[in-house]
């Protein structure tokens, strides 16, 4: 059994944040981290980062980082996986920390999205997918998820509204966000009445790209601090496994291979079934994400995770909770920050601080964060002790 | 100015120049010299047909850079023949609408501007619908 735990949480509102930079936020995330883990001193510090380099034009965030928030002469680079940049940095604090060579890992994932507009943005995001064989083509993250949805409507007779329940589901959630970007419920006619984006895909199937920072403090229980507030919440399974990056390139593009398996080494590690999980945090930067994450996870046959959906199971109160504080749609998709965002919900939800939306009793949670179309997929077991 | 990375790709998106797996007869595109399938060396030249059905599809709105004088634009997974798929933009529509299932073939288009201000442009492999009595 790994015992490595959550020792301190921080995140920043996520948001169009024109007024903030990137070593802002992060520096910003890096302290509510540190003091919520009662001013424990990281030995390495692991950044989730997606953009910077193409955006900002600053590489090597890890100096940058640990310089800008009074950490120098600590180990510090960057994790980079896409949109699972976070989860990897968060897979990289735990390997540092399980190896016993680290006592303490701070990870932080950051994205500053909006320092950049229009073209510039859309080929940068493009990045994630092959670029000589899928790029070229004029393929972006939208138009995979869009030939994705196409192709699960097609094989499944899907009914199109299905995946409305989605972006409902979250905005309902990230009503009692205070950090979410979107802190307003949507009606069902709203979703049904939006424009295609890229047919069948409409404005509320993507999640909205972001700025925001979060960050987590690692160690061993045994050098929590004597008065650690909280319940002690462990990270019982770590997983990370790719697929082939080009959807063109995979057996069956709907299966999600790598999301599956992922879960299920996670799962193993900690000794459980993924339905023995009191929610999951899922990553829906598209809603034809979700499903097929659910029915990869094994919740699901292929084609029926919709039908979880508009039966109630992955509402606040339903049997499998998903996307609790708002999830990618509502809280936003701070895009390398996103694993670590994820991270710090679930932790609120083990340590029973999540508000309004707090599951009662919930003692273990999944947590999941997808580069591409789960081209990467880092899932963990969160495990309140 | 990205030319060298272009010309390098030249027999592919000209000629759908892929691999054949001496070992397991697999038809690979793009070619890959690691059979994907078998996990062995693949690296005997295999011309694709450029035939093939559409096996999903979207048209795009928001183009990234180098696509902004094209849209909208059709970008579909094409399932080849000989067993691979390859992503590609639709072309020669008219006023057919697409289907999954939908039979193409490939043919050579431009495909963007690379370099506006240098004038670079990028040509390669489109699809378009196999035209009714061709075959």
């Amino acid at each position: 059994m790994s015992d490595v735990v959550i020792a301190g949480i921080g995140q920043t509102p996520v948001g169009e944040h024109w007024e903030l930079s990137l070593r802002t936020l992060a520096v910003r995330a890096i302290q509510a981290a540190r003091q919520d883990a009662g001013g424990l001193r990281p030995q390495a510090m692991y950044v989730g980062n997606f953009l910077a380099s193409m955006i900002s034009h600053q590489a090597n965030l890890g100096a940058l980082l640990a310089e800008w928030s009074g950490l120098e002469g600590i180990e510090a680079y960057t994790l980079e996986s896409a949109g699972a940049s976070g989860g990897s940095a968060f897979r990289q604090g735990y390997l540092a920390v399980a190896s016993g060579l680290v006592d303490v890992a701070l990870v932080v994932g950051v994205e500053k999205y909006n320092d950049a507009i229009g073209p510039q943005l859309e080929a940068a995001l493009a990045q994630t997918g092959d670029y000589d064989y899928e790029m070229v083509q004029g393929m972006t993250p939208v138009t995979q998820a869009a030939i994705l949805m196409q192709r699960y409507m097609y094989e499944h007779n899907v009914p199109r509204p299905a995946f409305g329940e989605i972006p409902l589901l979250a905005h309902a959630n990230g009503v009692n966000n205070p950090y979410a970007l979107f802190q307003k419920a949507i009606r069902r006619e709203v979703y049904d009445g939006s424009e295609f984006y890229s047919d069948p895909l409409n404005m509320f199937d993507m999640a909205p790209y972001a700025d925001g920072a979060a960050a987590v403090l690692l160690t061993r229980q045994a050098l929590l601090p004597a008065h650690h507030p909280y319940p002690v919440v462990r990270v019982s399974g770590s997983s990370s496994v790719i697929d082939r990056l080009a959807l063109h390139d995979r057996p069956d593009p709907l299966a999600f291979e790598a999301a599956g398996r992922s879960i299920q080494q996670a799962c193993r590690q900690a000794g459980i079934l993924p339905t023995d999980v009191d929610f999951f945090e899922l990553c829906d930067t598209f809603s034809i994400f979700a499903y097929l994450s659910l029915e990869a996870a094994g919740y699901a046959p292929p084609g029926e995770a919709w039908k979880m959906a508009a039966d109630g199971r992955l509402a606040l109160k339903g049997d499998l909770p998903i996307l609790t504080m708002g999830g990618l749609k509502a809280r936003g998709n701070p895009i390398g920050a996103t694993g670590v965002y994820q991270v710090v919900e679930a932790v609120l939800q083990l340590r029973g601080l999540a508000g309004k939306n707090q599951i009662p009793n919930a003692r273990r949670g999944l947590v999941q964060c997808l580069g591409g179309p789960a081209s990467t997929a880092v899932s963990h077991v969160l495990q309140r002790i | 100015m990205e030319n060298p990375r272009h010309w390098r790709l030249k027999k592919q998106r000209y000629a759908l120049i892929g691999e054949e797996c001496p070992y397991c007869k697999a038809h690979l595109f793009p070619p890959r010299d690691i059979c994907p399938e078998c996990g062995e060396e693949a690296r005997t030249p295999y011309a694709f047909s450029g035939r093939g059905e559409i096996y999903s599809f979207t048209v795009m709105h928001d183009a990234p850079a180098g696509f902004e004088d094209t849209t909208p634009y059709t970008v579909a997974l094409v399932k080849l023949q000989e067993g691979p798929m390859v992503t590609a933009q639709l072309t020669d529509l008219g006023d057919q609408p697409v289907q999954i299932g939908m039979p193409v073939e490939m043919v050579t288009r431009k495909i963007r501007t690379d370099d506006a201000s240098a004038g670079i442009i990028v040509y390669g492999y489109k699809f378009r619908p196999v035209l009714a009595g061709a075959r």
